[in-house]
Parts: structure tokens; C-alpha cells; sequence
């Protein structure tokens, strides 16, 4: 078989060989050599318009048959908008693509080398060259203002009413904390981390006492979401691609994003129709060889029913009271109270 | 006439290129050349190698992003280990073929193998001096890029494997080698490879300002240097500002990797134990590394389009629209490189109030850019294009460069990066106009140069199937990211069926990664061409696309010092094509004004009499030869 292959391969490159050898032979024959444009000039220039038309009809097809495939449906309010400056970019962008592109071939084409003809001399036109300076500056500078307006936005503050989660990125999974009751999350210091206490919260902090843990992120719909995101090993990135968030969890420098969202898992499965749908949390910051599997996913849901969920989680000491055996009297009896209520 | 005072070389020894034929033995000649010629030319040889290399890696990881379920066993003779008992690609090594084929693009092949190669070959022939300002400087360059290839190549070698952090090293999983086991001694040679590569840029960036300032021929003034001089000598300065940021981030990064230190590191805990190291800041040397790696996107860039200018105007038989403008906007870019490096650290965790002014700086690099395309157009507008290989790979470059640089457009606001930052709609944007782009002005450079390098003609032919296969092969390869990008997909996993909003588009990853096979693979068609028509090609005649700048008045292979007799001098700028009046549609820079009555401009009857007057001075004996009997 693979002599074969070989043997193919072989008579493959002999035939092209002896194409190449003869169309060399062929043109110093006519003397096309010596000439400044050969046949191969209309070929090429014919190419040209082939592929403007080939590629630009494909990219036109493709891009309206697959677009509910590579539109991500949205689920967070600022997602609309930086969806819609997307989207508006876009469309300015698609018309400088298609002209320039039509321009670039088009006279590829028109103005291809013809024996009798001269090409005019024409260095330069200030008058026209302001024009096409200004006119990009102008346009960009609308985008920028419109994205600098929603950026100010996304980046401002997160309110005061904000539900917290802590998302904390390591080697290959993603762990969270809520806040519990007070909606203040315990400190937390890197040293303090062992088997029993991944993420390094300091149980000796009041606010941490009623902090628990969740396998997935948990958030009702319509009311701001603050993630308190931190790393404990190298950098990663959390990205909730349905949400249009993503920040960069650092070691050492605890970052933030807030967003609402604005559809529940299930709303969401109904729009879909996909009974499967879940939104999901990856990472985007290369983070070593688990890079690709670091998932969580992320539940949407009433805020009533949030309410509920948070009723039902069991708080760190209450699911391991060996966690404050090193605490002060008054920190282990701020913690029975907690359980005791 | 004499140029003795302006170009150090300009003896009476070197007024013969034969008398210095006899002293040169293989050595010297080959190896240890401190011929800008020759040195060009290793550049280039050296990094068509590395191309190779990257482009063979970059299809390892396509195949496993094509054919994730794939049997690679038949690929154990090469990567041995690291294709596991069931036929599987181990996932750090996907990391390292990622981060080397970066490495390798970026530095080895469109650095060094671009502006190593036609700063050193072009700038003196093209500016009109005998050789770069320090020959011996230039051989260093060259052998420092050398040695920082051979650490590399050994790297790949070593059982921890090479670096897998990435090509841009973030620590601290550069740091740590118990986060990736590239991190271990295959980034230590990254580092010192890198520190190499950066003391060759110095030499060279030196010898190339150096040279274009001090040794430009008689009447070869700023304004009439040929764009491609402009762009190398632009290049050479945002490479010696911005390199030595990239050795320092390095060095901050080995003394924190093998001395304790925290520049980078701080609360860390891995392995089951947490580290000492606080107070460090990983987004510092994010904005180190940026403050080279922006720029670098021009270093990169900015020869391609100097080559460019000079290939699309040459074959459009029209001088370049606008060769102030042309300047002005690559002094610009040149300028912006420098203050819009955060741009690539929106989401990083830094001030986003920063983010809003890098967001501003960002986008006005967009206008000179734009400048640059439509001129591009207007000199193709009314020409009469012949289509050589180079001016059909230049005419690829613009297409290239507009595609990839209206994408920048999304990436360069803050609001609209959230999404898309490190997903493929980056990896598309940045091959596109980045990595295709300049690939193709290398292209079109070696089509352009190759009868001035080896006195020899490439096949035409070839060039057209090479440029064709390519052309479409590097747009069915880039263009479907722009789709997985927007779909969400993030850059460097080694499969995404882990996530079901990613769990699709295996059809258009394997379309694109048999495409990437298929453009590979069509670079061998170039190979063949390239080493073929080295020695069997047919012969060049001196000035084979009738081009005006002062290389193509040399000997078709030109010898030791460039030029036989004196050094030519420069009367006009070198984009006199199709001037109405003239005999033919070009006319070489060393034709006087004065003997060109017919075709001057009235700005230029006025300086043809300060022209005679130079003459007189210089006792006129050269300008009979080239001079008509009416002026």
C-alpha cells in the first residue's frame, strides 16, 4: 500500500515535472519571455474578478445561512448594547470591506498592462487624500464615543443592592462563594489554603461565617450580579460567552464584573427550544494543559426562587464546624448562632 | 561626483568588484560574510527554514482541531511521546506547537526573515552605498539571530518540551514550572533564545539607521528615498525603542523564575503549596511585554507595506499616489505603535479608565492605515498593471491588510473586545493582517528581488499557481474564524465538545484545517521555484521590471561594493512612471532633470538649473552620459 502511494506520488511529481519543463520550453519558443505582459496577465486579471465574485458570494451565503448558528442568543442587559455596537461596526466595516474589495479587483481587471496604453501620472491629490483622512477620523471617532459610552457603563461601579459571587479561577476548574445572608463575602488569604479550605477563607472573619459554597453559579434574573473574581494559581479568564462577560482572574489582584441578566435558564430553553440549554462558564486565559475544560455552568433563575436556593445551601461550617476549631470564643459562638437560626 | 566623502567604503579597492573575488574562500564568503548581500540572503535562507518549521507545527495542532478523534500514531516517529498509547496529542504539547509556531512566526520568520532580509539586502543598493554602515556589526546580527534559532530548535527537543505559556510567555504559568511543564527548562531557553534574538535586532536596527542616515548617495535626499527604504528605516527605529522593553519584562522574568524574586508573582498557591512571592503584579509584565508587542505588529508589518508600495507601483506603471502621504501615515503608525499597547489588556484586570484611553489611541491608528489602502487603490487606479508574481502578492497584502485591519476596528473598542477578546475572531483578525499580510510582502519581495539576489529569473508560472493556491488557501483558512470567533469559540483549547455552546462547527474546523494543509502544502510549489531557479533559472537581464530605483543599476550580480565604478547620483525621486512626454513609462532615478526637458514638471524646469550648477561644480563629467544633446 504505501509502496503505492510512493509510486503515485512519484508519477504525480513526473508528470508535473515534465508539464513545467515543456510550457518553459514553450515560452522561450514564442518569445513570450521577453515580453513585459504575457497571456497569463488576462488570466490573472480574468482571477481577479473569479474571486471577488466566487468569494464574495460564498462569504454572503455562508454568513446567512449559519447566522442563528454564530449569533449567540443574549442574556445580560450590557450584552444588548455592546451586541448592537458589534453589529453597527459591523455594518460600517461590511460597507469599506465590500468597496474597497470591489475597487482592489475591479480595477486589477480594468486596468490591466494593454501594449498601446499609458498609464496617467497622477501622484498625488491633496484635496482628495483630506478627504479620506477625515472622513475615517470622523467615522471612528462616532464608534469610539459610542463604545467609550458603553464601556464607562459596563466598567462603572457595581450598585449597592449587587448579589455577590466570588469566582476563583485555578488549575483546571472554577470554584464559587456566596456571600450568604449579609451579602459580604469573609476574607481570604492564599496562605490559609489546605485540603479542607480550597479557596483560603479566613474563618476567623465574621462575614465568612455565613458564606457558602456552590457547584454552579446560581443568580435570579433581572437584578444586578457583582462576580468578585481572583485566581489562585496562574492567570485565567472567566467568560460567560451567553452574557457577554469576561475578565481576567489575576493572582494577587482580585478583579470584578457586573451585569444583570435578563433571561432565566428556562425562558431561555423555550426560546431555543432545547430542553439541554445551560449558560456556561469558561476560560479564556491560557491556563496550562486543562486549559479547554475548565466548565461550569451557570443557572439563571426568578429571584424568588434565588431566594429560595440561597435558603437551602449549607454554609461552610455548617458542613465542616472543624473549619473555626481554630477561631476566638466569640467567632465559634457568632457560628452557632447562625446554625442555631 | 565623487562619493568618497560620503560613503566610507567608497575607496578605489573596491572600484573593481573582481580584484576583491580571489580573497574570498568559502568562509568568508558564505559564512562569516560581512557582505550586506550575502547577509540578506542567510537571513532570508534562515528564514524560510523557520517558515517551514512554524507552518509544520501550526498543521500538527490542525490536525487536532480538525480531527479531534483522529489516530495520530503515524505521527510517532516525529513527535514520538507526545502522541499517547491510544493515538492522542498530549495537551500540554498542543500548548507548546501553539506557542512555538507564534514564537517562530513573529520573531524568526516575520521579523528576522523579513525586515533581516530586505533591510540588509535593499537599503544599501537602494539608497546607493557600497555596503551597511558596519559590516562586522551586521555579521553579528546575523549570527546572534543564528544562535537564538538554534536555542529554539533545541528546545523542541527536550523531554519537558519547549515553552507552552503562549507566545506571549504571560507568568505566571510562565513562571511556574509546576503549571506547565513548558515552563521548566523549555522556557529558559525561550528566554535565552529571545535574549539573543533581541541583541540581533539591536545590531541590526543600528547598522540599518545608521546607514540610511550617513550613507545615502549624491542627491539621494530623504524626500527621494523609495518608500521601501522609509518602511525599513521606520522598522529599525520602533525596534530600538521598543526591544529593549522585551529584554527587560525577560529579565525581570528570569530573575523571577530562578531567583525568588516577585516582579510578577504574587499569592500564589499551587502544587499543594502556597508560595512565598507577593507583592508582584502579572499585569506588569502583560504591559512590558505589549509595549514591544504592539509595535512589533508594525516591525512586522511596515516592511510589507514599504515592499508593497514599490512592487504595486513599479507594475502599475504609475508613480505611488501620495508618497507624502504614503510617509506621513507610516510616521504615524509609527508613533501610535508606541501608545496603544493596552489595547490587547482590556479585560485584564487594569483600570478600565485606562482601557478608555487606549480605546482612543487605538482607533486613530486606524486613520493613517486606512490612508495607506486607499492609496494603494488610487496608484492601481488608471494604471497598466502587469501582473508579476510580487505585484500579484502585493495585491494580495492589500487585501489582507484591509480585511484583517477593518476587524481591528471591533477589537480596538473596549465595549465591543468584552466578547471578543481571545476567542478565534482574534486569531482570524491578527493572521490576516499581521501574519498573511506580511507574509506576502516577504512574498512579493522575494518574486520582486530574486533576479537582483542570484542574477536569475523565477518561474512566472509557478508564481502564479503558488500565489493562487495561497491567495485562496489563506482566506478559506482565516475567513471561518471570523464566524467561530463570533460564535464564542476561545483561542488555544485543544477541543471544545467540553462546552455545548461550542460544541459545533466541527465541519468548518476540518474545512479549515484541511485548507491550512492544502496552503502548506502549496508552498512548496514556491520552494521548488526558489531553489530551482537559483541555479537553472533563466538568466535576469539588468533591469527586468523596468523599475527605477538604483538597484537595478548595478551589474546583475552585483559584487563586492555594490557598484563597479562611482557610486551613481540621485537626481529625482524613483516614482517617475508613465510620465507624460517621456520616451519610455519609466525613468531611473539617475537620470538628470536636464536631459528630460520633454517630460519635467514646471517645479522641476526650475530645478534644472540648480541642477547644472551642482554639476558644474562637480565638473560635469558623468552628466554627459546621460545627458540629451538639447539640454
Amino acid at each position: 500500500m504505501g509502496f503505492l502511494i510512493a509510486l503515485g506520488v512519484l508519477i504525480l511529481v513526473s508528470i508535473i515535472w515534465m508539464v513545467y519543463r515543456i510550457q518553459s520550453l514553450v515560452s522561450v519558443v514564442k518569445g513570450s519571455d521577453k515580453k513585459t505582459a504575457t497571456g497569463s496577465n488576462k488570466i490573472n486579471a480574468a482571477l481577479f474578478i473569479l474571486f471577488l465574485l466566487g468569494a464574495g458570494g460564498l462569504m454572503f451565503w455562508y454568513s446567512i445561512k449559519e447566522f442563528d448558528n454564530y449569533t449567540l442568543p443574549i442574556a445580560s442587559e450590557h450584552g444588548v448594547v455592546t451586541d448592537k455596537l458589534f453589529w453597527i461596526t459591523m455594518a460600517v466595516t461590511g460597507v469599506v470591506f465590500i468597496i474597497t474589495h470591489i475597487l482592489l479587483f475591479w480595477f486589477s481587471y480594468t486596468y490591466q498592462y494593454k501594449e498601446d496604453k499609458r498609464a496617467s501620472f497622477y501622484p498625488d491629490n491633496n484635496k482628495l487624500e483630506i478627504i479620506w483622512t477625515l472622513v475615517p477620523a470622523l467615522v471612528l471617532t462616532v464608534l469610539i464615543v459610542s463604545g467609550w459610552k458603553a464601556w464607562t457603563d459596563i466598567t462603572a461601579p457595581a450598585p449597592e443592592n449587587a448579589h455577590v459571587v466570588e469566582v476563583m479561577g485555578y488549575q483546571f476548574a472554577w470554584e464559587f462563594r456566596y456571600p450568604g445572608k449579609d451579602n459580604q463575602l469573609g476574607s481570604y488569604d492564599y496562605r490559609l489554603i489546605n485540603p479542607s479550605n480550597s479557596r483560603g477563607v479566613d474563618f476567623t472573619d465574621k462575614n465568612s461565617l455565613d458564606d457558602f459554597p456552590a457547584q454552579k453559579i446560581v443568580i435570579p434574573k433581572g437584578e444586578p450580579v457583582l462576580f468578585k473574581i481572583r485566581s489562585r494559581d496562574v492567570l485565567h479568564s472567566v467568560f460567560a460567552p451567553h452574557m457577554r462577560l469576561k475578565m481576567d482572574a489575576v493572582p494577587g489582584m482580585p478583579t470584578r464584573f457586573w451585569f444583570v441578566p435578563t433571561k432565566t435558564t428556562a425562558e431561555m430553553r423555550a426560546e431555543l427550544k432545547d430542553e439541554e440549554f445551560v449558560y456556561e462558564l469558561a476560560c479564556t486565559e491560557v491556563c496550562g494543559g486543562g486549559h479547554f475544560s475548565m466548565r461550569r455552568e451557570i443557572e439563571v433563575v426568578e429571584p424568588a426562587e434565588y431566594q429560595k436556593w440561597m435558603a437551602e445551601q449549607q454554609t461552610f461550617i455548617e458542613m465542616d464546624p472543624e473549619l473555626i476549631a481554630d477561631a476566638p470564643a466569640e467567632i465559634k459562638e457568632l457560628a452557632q448562632i447562625q446554625i442555631g437560626e | 561626483m565623487a562619493v568618497a566623502n560620503i560613503s566610507s567604503h567608497g575607496t578605489t579597492a573596491h572600484d573593481h568588484h573582481d580584484d576583491h573575488a580571489h580573497s574570498d574562500n568559502f568562509i568568508t564568503k558564505y559564512i562569516f560574510s560581512t557582505d550586506h548581500k550575502m547577509i540578506g540572503k542567510q537571513f532570508l535562507v534562515t528564514g524560510i527554514v523557520w517558515a517551514l518549521i512554524g507552518g509544520f507545527l501550526s498543521i500538527l495542532f490542525r490536525l487536532q482541531l480538525g480531527f479531534p478523534e483522529m489516530d495520530m500514531t503515524f505521527l510517532k516517529p516525529i513527535l514520538g511521546g507526545w502522541i499517547d498509547e491510544s493515538g492522542r496529542l498530549d495537551q500540554n504539547f498542543y500548548l507548546a506547537l501553539v506557542t512555538m509556531h507564534g514564537t517562530i512566526m513573529v520573531f524568526f520568520v516575520l521579523t528576522a526573515g523579513l525586515s533581516g532580509t530586505f533591510s540588509n539586502y535593499l537599503i544599501p543598493l537602494q539608497i546607493g552605498a557600497r555596503d551597511m554602515a558596519s559590516g562586522f556589526m551586521n555579521m553579528l546580527s546575523y549570527w546572534f539571530f543564528f544562535m537564538a534559532g538554534l536555542i529554539m530548535f533545541i528546545s523542541l527537543f527536550i523531554s519537558t518540551g519547549p515553552a507552552g505559556g503562549g507566545w506571549v510567555i504571560y507568568p505566571p504559568l510562565s513562571a511556574l514550572q509546576q503549571a506547565i511543564p513548558g515552563s521548566g527548562l523549555g522556557m529558559t531557553l525561550w528566554l535565552v533564545s529571545m535574549v539573543f534574538f533581541i541583541a540581533s535586532q539591536l545590531l541590526g536596527g543600528i547598522n540599518y539607521i545608521t546607514t540610511v542616515i550617513n550613507l545615502r548617495t549624491k542627491g539621494m535626499s530623504f524626500s527621494r528615498l523609495p518608500l521601501t527604504i522609509w518602511s525599513f528605516f521606520l522598522t529599525a527605529v520602533i525596534g530600538l525603542l521598543s526591544f529593549p522593553v522585551l529584554f527587560a519584562a525577560a529579565l525581570l522574568l528570569v530573575f523571577d523564575r530562578s531567583f525568588g524574586t516577585s516582579f510578577y508573582l504574587s499569592d500564589i498557591y499551587i502544587g499543594g503549596e502556597a508560595l512565598p512571592n507577593t507583592g508582584g503584579s502579572a499585569v506588569l509584565f502583560q504591559h512590558l511585554f505589549w509595549f514591544l508587542g504592539h509595535p512589533e505588529v508594525y516591525i512586522v508589518l511596515l516592511p510589507a507595506l514599504g515592499i508593497t508600495s514599490e512592487v504595486i507601483a513599479t507594475n502599475s506603471r504609475k508613480p505611488i499616489f501620495g508618497y507624502k502621504a504614503m510617509i506621513l501615515s507610516m510616521l504615524g503608525i509609527t508613533v501610535l505603535s508606541f501608545v496603544v499597547w493596552a489595547h490587547h489588556m482590556f479585560v485584564s484586570g487594569m483600570n478600565p479608565f485606562l482601557g478608555s484611553i487606549f480605546m482612543f489611541l487605538t482607533l486613530i491608528i486606524a486613520v493613517p492605515s486606512a490612508v495607506k489602502v486607499f492609496n494603494y487603490l488610487t496608484t492601481l487606479w488608471r494604471g497598466n498593471l502587469v501582473f508579476t508574481p510580487a505585484m500579484l502578492f502585493s495585491i494580495g497584502l492589500v487585501s489582507f491588510f484591509i480585511s484583517g485591519g477593518l476587524t481591528g476596528i471591533f477589537l480596538g473598542n473596549s465595549a465591543v473586545d468584552i466578547q471578543l477578546h481571545d476567542t478565534y475572531f482574534v486569531v482570524a483578525h491578527f493572521h490576516l493582517v499581521m501574519g498573511s499580510a506580511s507574509f506576502f510582502g516577504l512574498m512579493a519581495g522575494v518574486y520582486h528581488w530574486f533576479p537582483k539576489m542570484f542574477g536569475r529569473m523565477m518561474d512566472a508560472k509557478l508564481g502564479y499557481i503558488h500565489f493562487w493556491l495561497t491567495f485562496v488557501g489563506v482566506y478559506m483558512v482565516f475567513f471561518p474564524m471570523h464566524y467561530i470567533g463570533i460564535a464564542g469559540f476561545p483561542r488555544r483549547y485543544y477541543s471544545w465538545t467540553n462546552f455545548n455552546f461550542a460544541d459545533m462547527y466541527t465541519d468548518l474546523n476540518m474545512f479549515v484545517s484541511v485548507a491550512a494543509i492544502i496552503t502548506f502544502g502549496s508552498q512548496f510549489i514556491f520552494l521548488f521555484n526558489f531553489f530551482y531557479s537559483m541555479y537553472r533559472g533563466r538568466r535576469a537581464p539588468q533591469n527586468p521590471w523596468k523599475s527605477n530605483t538604483l538597484e537595478w543599476t548595478t551589474p546583475v550580480e552585483p559584487g563586492h561594493g555594490n557598484w563597479p565604478g562611482e557610486i551613481p547620483t540621485v537626481y529625482r525621486w524613483p516614482y517617475d512612471y508613465s510620465k507624460p512626454g517621456a520616451k519610455d513609462d519609466f525613468i531611473p532615478q539617475t537620470v538628470p532633470l536636464s536631459s528630460t526637458p520633454e517630460s519635467n514638471l514646471p517645479h522641476e524646469a526650475e530645478q534644472v538649473k540648480l541642477e547644472k550648477e551642482i554639476m558644474a561644480e562637480e565638473g560635469g563629467d558623468v552628466l554627459v552620459a546621460n545627458e540629451s544633446k538639447d539640454a
